[in-house]
């Protein structure tokens, strides 16, 4: 596959940062508003699709490398692996909330009923959701990344 | 009756895309198949947890009189939960399938289910 | 409390986690070196194993546990339905594990040296340690939802495995007959499992046994779970993709899916006994449920020894008459199920001596898998060393290989008279379990049984004496014994087929004689979760 043409790039270019914020949005605020780590990464993964679509695959192959990614994707993994594992040692029990009432960061208990939306609630869900969100990324991104990688290599036989 | 829709619609949907797999001969109609199944299993989970006059099950941004009598007006959340697990999965699966026809492609040239055999020995 | 009372506290989700981190950690662990990588998995594989016998000591000394995920009681405060997702261990899932976890270490050995030489090997460890985990979160699961996200988790990784030859191209055929026969028959037991919630408002398996009816709901229930079920392990007649996956695979990729095979075994075990099992063990009632499925169940096995026997004699490749005969072996055990159905139902005319008989094939059937696991898992481990040698698979161009490889014809040999059932081995401890055993229900089936398995014997006599004795082929004049590690590997499995051929009695008055108990006593199951109001 070639690349688009001008105007389309041009166009894939100005709209990516704001699909890109709107996902990243979507991953942040899981714990308040429908959405969450696996639909805000979807998101976010298809904008970048948008820019393979645009410039051809060989382009972004030679900025970015597969093996890169897959770093960030078995990072993404670890950190939800190991916020469990980190339930265990603080908490007790695994998969424990163990920032819910007396952590750091995420540490406010909402009272029940209608009232604000608050971030800094709901303890380990928010990191739960950003670690997921960071392993979706890279997973969807790579794959479609390599199947436009594979089928640009032969000519197709009618 | 009008809320018995949904669950004729997925049966519907089970049954096109059974006939898909079964009836069809190209192998991307069969991937085709089992991807309307997978949306008529997901649309009966979601189609479980729907309760008359009730709204969405955020707790936060609800109306006040839907709070005073909470659990029962209400759409039911842990189906929803269940589906999106489903979808997930079916992500994946349908991700895996596509790159095995691609291969399949470039070694036998063709995608008709009947010229794709190993050696029968 | 001390360290070792922690440890075994907190060992169920350990023993589901501590491959994940280690699936997690290994493309990062493989930049090193490709020697650490090896050894990194295998010191994961080995502190699981330990885990997972310091948690069978527990249950089969002090009885059935209970895990919560993220603490505290299994009923919140207010609650009256356990809301959270539990992992619940009795003898039935020690039993399981056990089998499991000496699967995965032995392929892991063997893999060692069978793959030296082929690249994208991290991607490989990966996901083998992805299917151990997913094994074992099916066994020890107690929530069904649970039970199906790790059995979708195990048929990608396998279908994955499967395709690990991309160059030849009979490989990807099976993959893609696999993945789309598990992904519909998964399909169908999420449906089912919609249906379920539908009607009880609950997730967990002792919750749904509690409360349970037999409606109408339930009856088409029961039929989508076993045919989702049967689908996984093969039975006939939806066993078309297990004869390609098996035998287009690298061989230690196949002796890990014989585990995932049985852990779908396993699974229409717990919905039979377990869920249902207030209904279909119940002989109070007027017309015995447990009967239909006692001899639907029999039927579908006794066509699966016939199918697997029949299609293995016409073969004229190695490794996929052993993948039939795989087939056969799962209508073993689905006989052996079946056989005790239906003893239970005869026997309520105040016929105990059907009841007696019946426990004992259930017995049987539970001690056949252990030993088909090890059977079938060996004769594929020397397929696999045979090819690794010569690199071909077709019995016409084989031949005189006892001269150059000793060791290999040993050890095919003893996985020849376990699979067929002789007596120094563990094949005939628990064949005759089962012959006996349904000789009483009825004496045609223990014919057919004893029938197909001498011409079992005669397959395998006739693959060994055109493999490795005869003449000796010019094109195989110097192939050699194969590495040390595989040879280990298959020691390992063929000292333990002896072992348990020699002492059946501490197998099965340890690890057989609970598991059944388990099953069959649905009421600790039950009152563990639900509370003995």
């Amino acid at each position: 596959m070639s690349q688009m043409s001008k105007i389309v790039r041009t166009q894939s270019n100005i709209i990516f940062p704001f699909i890109m914020i709107f996902g990243l949005y979507v991953i942040a605020h899981g714990h308040l508003t429908p959405g969450g780590g696996f639909q805000g990464g979807a998101v976010v993964a298809s904008g970048c699709i948008m820019l393979l679509v645009a410039y051809s695959s060989a382009w972004v192959l030679e900025k970015i490398k597969v093996s890169r990614l897959s770093v960030f994707e078995s990072l993404g993994a670890l950190g939800f692996i190991g916020v469990a594992f980190f339930g265990l040692i603080f908490g007790g029990w695994f998969f424990n909330n163990f920032l819910v009432r007396n952590g750091i960061l995420f540490n406010v208990v909402p009272e029940t009923g209608s009232t604000l939306s608050n971030f800094n609630t709901a303890g380990v869900l928010p990191l739960m959701n950003f670690a997921v969100g960071v392993k979706v990324i890279a997973g969807l991104f790579v794959i479609v990344l390599v199947m436009g990688y594979a089928s640009s290599l032969k000519e197709w036989k009618q | 009756m009008i809320y018995n829709i949904p669950f004729i619609a997925v049966v519907a949907m089970i049954f096109i895309g059974l006939f898909a797999v079964l009836f069809k001969r190209n192998l991307v109609k069969i991937v085709i198949g089992i991807s309307i199944i997978e949306s008529g299993v997901n649309l009966f989970l979601i189609t479980l947890g729907y309760r008359e006059g009730g709204v969405a099950p955020i707790f936060t941004s609800a109306p006040s009189e839907v709070v005073k009598n909470a659990p029962g007006s209400m759409v039911l959340p842990v189906p929803q939960a269940l589906t999106l697990t489903s979808i997930v999965i079916g992500v994946a699966v349908l991700a895996l399938m596509l790159s095995l026809i691609m291969h399949i492609y470039e070694h036998y040239g063709t995608l008709d289910v009947r010229k794709i055999r190993g050696p029968e020995e | 409390m001390n360290w070792f009372e922690l440890i075994t506290l907190h060992s169920p989700p350990l023993i589901v986690a501590v491959p994940l981190l280690a699936a997690f950690l290994t493309p990062l662990v493989s930049k090193i070196n490709d020697t650490v990588r090896n050894l990194f998995v295998l010191i994961m594989l080995s502190i699981t194993g330990l885990l997972v016998l310091i948690l069978g000591y527990d249950v089969l000394t002090n009885g059935i546990r209970v895990y919560v995920f993220g603490g505290g009681a299994p009923l919140p405060s207010g609650m009256n339905i356990p809301v959270r997702i539990m992992f619940e261990i009795d003898s039935m899932t020690i039993f399981m594990v056990i089998i499991t976890i000496i699967l995965a270490l032995i392929s892991i050995l063997y893999s060692w040296s069978f793959m030296k030489d082929k690249d994208g090997l991290d991607k490989y460890y990966t996901i083998i340690l992805l299917l151990v985990t997913s094994i074992f979160g099916m066994e020890l699961t107690g929530d069904l939802f649970n039970f199906f996200v790790f059995l979708e988790i195990s048929c990608i990784t396998s279908c994955a495995l499967i395709a690990f030859y991309v160059n030849k191209k009979e490989s990807l055929d099976a993959a893609f007959k696999y993945i789309v026969i598990s992904s519909i028959g998964a399909l169908f037991i999420l449906f089912a499992i919609g249906l379920l919630y539908a009607q009880y408002n609950a997730l967990n398996m002792a919750t749904i046994a509690n409360a349970i009816q037999f409606t109408f709901f339930d009856k088409i229930v029961l039929v989508l779970l076993i045919t989702g079920l049967a689908m996984k392990s093969g039975l006939a007649p939806m066993h078309m993709w297990l004869p390609d996956a098996y035998s287009r695979s690298p061989a230690s990729v196949t002796f890990i899916l014989v585990g995932a095979t049985l852990a779908g075994l396993y699974g229409s075990l717990r919905v039979i006994f377990t869920i249902y099992g207030n209904q279909l063990l119940n002989t109070g009632f007027t017309f015995y449920p447990g009967l239909i499925i006692g001899i639907i169940v029999t039927a579908l096995g006794v066509l699966s020894i016939f199918i697997g026997v029949f299609m293995a004699l016409k073969r004229s490749d190695f490794k996929k008459m052993i993948a039939y005969t795989a087939v056969a072996e799962i209508g073993y055990m689905f006989l052996a199920i079946g056989s005790y159905l239906i003893g239970l139902a005869l026997s309520v005319p105040d016929n105990p001596q059907m009841l007696i008989a019946g426990t004992y094939a259930l017995k049987g059937g539970l001690f056949h898998i252990l030993n088909d696991a090890l059977d079938i898992g060996l004769l594929f481990l020397v397929a696999g060393a045979v090819y690794y040698a010569t690199k071909q698979t077709s019995l016409n161009s084989l031949g005189g290989l006892a001269r150059n490889m000793k060791y290999t014809t040993i050890f095919f040999l003893i996985g020849l008279l376990a699979v067929s059932g002789m007596p120094p081995m563990n094949g005939f401890a628990s064949k005759l379990l089962i012959y006996q055993s349904t000789y009483q229900i009825s004496p045609i089936l223990s014919i057919i049984a004893i029938i197909c398995s001498i011409m079992l014997l005669a397959v395998f006599v006739k693959v060994f004496q055109s493999i490795f004795l005869g003449p000796e082929i010019p094109s195989l004049k110097n192939v050699k014994e194969v590495p040390k590690s595989m040879l280990a590997a298959m020691a390992l499995v063929a000292c333990i087929i002896i072992f348990i051929g020699l002492f059946p009695n501490i197998i099965i008055d340890n690890l057989v004689t609970p598991a059944a108990e388990a099953l069959q006593n649905t009421t600790t199951y039950i009152s563990t979760i639900v509370g003995g109001t």
